[in-house]
């Protein structure tokens, strides 16, 4: 490690009373706060040194609780749209929600998320209009958003190769000098990806304002994390990298919140990059052409169903006293808006230009590509003809 | 089969190679293919004529100068710092323009690859390099996925103005993946530019011209060429570059060029190839026959315009590639040729590759190379009656 790397490391935990030492290790077990029935966690051993976060301010948890609400119906929303054909494919996060709202909530309007396909509820909660989001999935074109004008890259699907995308937007906005921090999304089958470990080790050597948040929602398809791994934790893989790494529980919305606001700060302030594992659960089949029934058993999703994040988050405040029905009413509302804007865009229906094939394959079409495109022009012609 | 014996320049060494090329240059006139000039006429009133001048040389500058040019313009790959490259491509270019302009990273094709993505997103024009042609292979997931489809699926709203430079192909006596002729992967791949120049000026101007391109180009560098010699001034050369844009448009709608000119068939070829075709036109010359050479340069986009007139004229064709030749850029050009001048044509067109097996080993890769005796011999099986 060199002696600036230690430095930034050093200054950047000091400054938030901690040790480099303690800041570099996971926590011995799952940062929670809330537990699965509500209640703020306090009692047990105590929190670990380095690892004792405050819970966040009442109107931060009111923000992201909005988003958690509405997050849950652009999932329920989405997957009706798939089971009405109106869309080929969309792959819910259903039950992942506060780590989609969690992500999108700490960053600043300059920072960048780089998602995967499962991360729609991140992307539309970062800002991009849902229907925008949603065409991908619709099948009228490969991405529907402008990742520069939200400063979110399109949903990827080879798997982390969107890592080193975010080691990249990370490294050019250093070398301009803007204090950029770059939120990278992947799932635990991933971290077996060659990416993944190149991701990780550029992000390292390089010192990189970058947050790698992996949400373990226990499978990859079929394949339980044990076939993945047998490290300690997935968020034990950055000691190797001479990189930070924490785990929190990722259906506790609280937790998320306070380890990733804590996670930006430190990393916007050099302390370089680092690696967050959530534990959660995908509560459907992979996608909407997947049948989770042949490998894993419905008692497992009755277990995870129990701790689910927004019924939680509610209890959560409502204890607190800080929701007060028509507040939750509000909030409601606003997804039931979020979901008729899906429904209206979704049912259109478009006609994508055939002509746009050929339109943005190079800067300038080719010379070959301007034969293809003549050529489908004229069988247009012959087809409408007859 | 022939019982020909002349002495093929790629069976020998690079002093072989250089004097091939020299010989090459001074019995060349360039017509221009798209605007690319050839050798500047000599000056009457120029004191000093210009001193010989490497490829690598002439790569060398054009990235200095891509790099003066353009704050956006960063070099990175393996050794590409602090030694300049294992051919010394990038030699000076981190003590000119300091570590955050030409950087070594740690040794991850992928994560180069992918990290030039990302830059590329936020702004920047990445050059990176390969350090060998089959080392680029852990590299295929980024380039194929996204370097060559963002474009598309961001409907250009996103741009890969990237260069992954390669130095490819045999002839330097190198052991077992040092020597692949890959174009074929990547010529296959839509949204790539595939360009290979054969010739010290045409390194220069097309390098420049694909670090100015929005969009992906895989920069193919012949490596038996690299300490191949031609009498260029650089500075003349950059004043050229800059205040025209044949190479630009060289690099939007393809730019072959006749290398020679001649009557009776046309020999095309690109990159570690030319010199050798050159070579075999030099020696049917003195057998009578006059052979016409192309120099394909741009692979994609392909110029079938100034190939498909010289093939027009002399009603003859060989192509000479050193890939193995199932499936191959041979293939293409060749049934390009076919279709388009077949009723020009007085014989099929004919192909001169390597066998379709793996790169041979040192003591056997001139059995394998296309030599000059093979491609005369296949000259010799154009058909002729007379
Ligand atoms: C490089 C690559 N290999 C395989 C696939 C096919 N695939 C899509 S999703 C998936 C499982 C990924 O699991 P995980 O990383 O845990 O994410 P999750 O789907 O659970 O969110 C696989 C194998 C792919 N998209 N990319
Ligand atoms: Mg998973």
């Amino acid at each position: 490690m060199s002696e600036d790397t230690r430095t930034g490391i050093t200054d950047a935990a000091r400054s938030f009373g901690i040790t480099p030492e303690d800041y570099m290790l996971p926590a011995r077990d799952l940062i929670q706060m809330v537990d699965p029935e509500g209640r703020l966690l306090g009692a047990g051993p105590g929190p670990e040194p380095g690892h004792d976060y405050p819970v966040p301010a009442d109107e931060d948890l009111l923000e992201a609780y909005r988003r958690l609400v509405v997050g849950r119906r652009i999932n329920d929303q989405n997957s009706a749209l798939v089971r009405q054909g109106r869309m080929a494919v969309y792959p819910s996060s259903h039950g992942q929600e506060a780590c989609q709202v969690a992500v999108a909530a700490c960053l600043e309007e300059g920072d960048w998320l780089f998602p995967t396909y499962r991360d729609t509820v991140a992307v539309i909660s970062r800002g991009v209009p849902p229907v925008e989001a949603m065409t991908v999935f619709r099948g009228d074109w490969h991405g529907g958003y402008h990742p520069g004008k939200h400063k979110v890259g399109i949903q990827s699907t080879p798997l982390t190769t969107q890592l080193l995308h975010a080691v990249g937007a990370a490294h050019a906005a250093r070398l301009r000098g803007e204090d950029t921090v770059v939120v990278a999304l992947c799932g635990d089958g991933a971290t077996s990806e060659g990416d993944f470990h190149e991701a990780l080790n550029f992000a390292a050597v390089f010192h990189l304002p970058v947050i790698f948040f992996v949400q373990n929602n226990q499978y990859a398809i079929s394949v339980p994390l044990a076939r993945q791994t047998v490290a300690p934790s997935l968020a034990h893989k950055a000691v190797g990298y001479g990189m930070a790494g924490e785990r929190v529980d990722g259906n506790d919305l609280v937790a998320l919140l306070a380890v990733l606001e804590r996670g930006v700060r430190l990393v916007r302030g050099g302390a370089g990059p680092l690696l967050v594992e959530a534990q959660t659960y995908r509560i459907q089949a992979h996608t909407n052409a997947d049948d989770a029934t042949r490998y894993r058993e419905d008692a497992e999703v009755q277990e995870w169903l129990a701790k689910d994040p927004v019924k939680r988050m509610r209890s959560y405040l409502t204890g607190r006293g800080l929701l007060a029905d028509e507040l939750q009413a509000r909030f409601e509302q606003e997804a039931e808006q979020v979901a008729a804007e899906l429904r209206n865009g979704l049912n259109q229906e478009i006609t994508p230009d055939p002509q746009d094939l050929f339109a943005h394959v190079y800067t300038v079409p080719t010379p070959q590509l301007d034969e293809q495109s003549a050529q489908l022009a004229e069988e247009l012609i012959r087809e409408e003809a007859s | 089969m022939s019982t020909r014996q002349t002495t093929s320049p790629d069976a020998g060494s690079v002093d072989a190679v250089e004097t091939a090329v020299d010989a090459a240059r001074e019995s060349t006139t360039r017509a221009g293919g798209a605007g690319i000039p050839g050798p500047r006429p000599e000056s009457p009133v120029a004191p000093v004529p210009p001193g010989p001048v490497t490829m690598a040389k002439a790569l060398n500058a054009a990235l200095a100068d891509a790099l003066a040019a353009d704050a956006g313009v960063v070099v990175f790959g393996e050794d590409v710092g602090t030694l300049g490259g294992v051919f010394r491509i990038t030699d000076g270019l981190a003590a000119r323009f300091g570590t955050e302009r030409c950087f070594d990273t740690p040794l991850a094709e992928s994560g180069i690859a992918g990290m030039s993505v990302g830059m590329a997103i936020n702004g920047m024009r990445p050059v990176i390099e390969m350090q060998f042609d089959a080392f680029a292979y852990p590299a295929f997931e980024q380039i194929a996925s996204h370097v060559a489809k963002m474009r598309n699926r961001t409907r250009g709203a996103v741009a890969m103005p990237i260069v992954i430079r390669i130095p490819y192909a045999g002839g330097i006596g190198g052991v077992e993946h040092h020597c692949d002729s890959s174009e074929a992967y990547y010529a296959h791949t839509p949204g790539l530019k595939v360009v290979t120049p054969a010739t010290v000026t045409d390194a220069y101007l097309l390098l420049r011209a694909a670090i100015d391109s929005d969009d992906p180009v895989i920069f193919m560098e012949p490596k038996k060429l690299y300490f191949a010699k031609d009498r260029v001034d650089l500075d003349a050369l950059k004043e050229q570059y800059e205040s025209g844009d044949g190479p630009r448009a060289a690099l939007e709608s393809g730019g072959a060029a006749v290398a020679r000119t001649g009557t009776d068939a046309t020999l095309i070829a690109y990159g570690p190839s030319l010199p050798t075709a050159m070579a075999a036109a030099a020696a049917a010359q003195e057998e009578g026959r006059s052979l016409e050479v192309v120099d394909v340069r741009t692979i994609v986009p392909f110029d079938d315009a100034t190939v498909a007139a010289s093939v027009a004229k002399t009603s003859r064709a060989v192509v000479i590639t050193e890939e193995t030749g199932f499936a191959s850029v041979a293939a293409e050009i060749t049934a390009r040729v076919q279709q388009r001048c077949f009723h020009s044509l007085a014989a099929p067109v004919l192909r001169v590759t390597g066998f379709d097996i793996p790169y041979p080993a040192p003591k056997l890769e001139h059995h394998f190379l296309p030599s000059v005796d093979r491609i005369l011999d296949a000259v010799d099986d154009l058909q002729w009656e007379d």
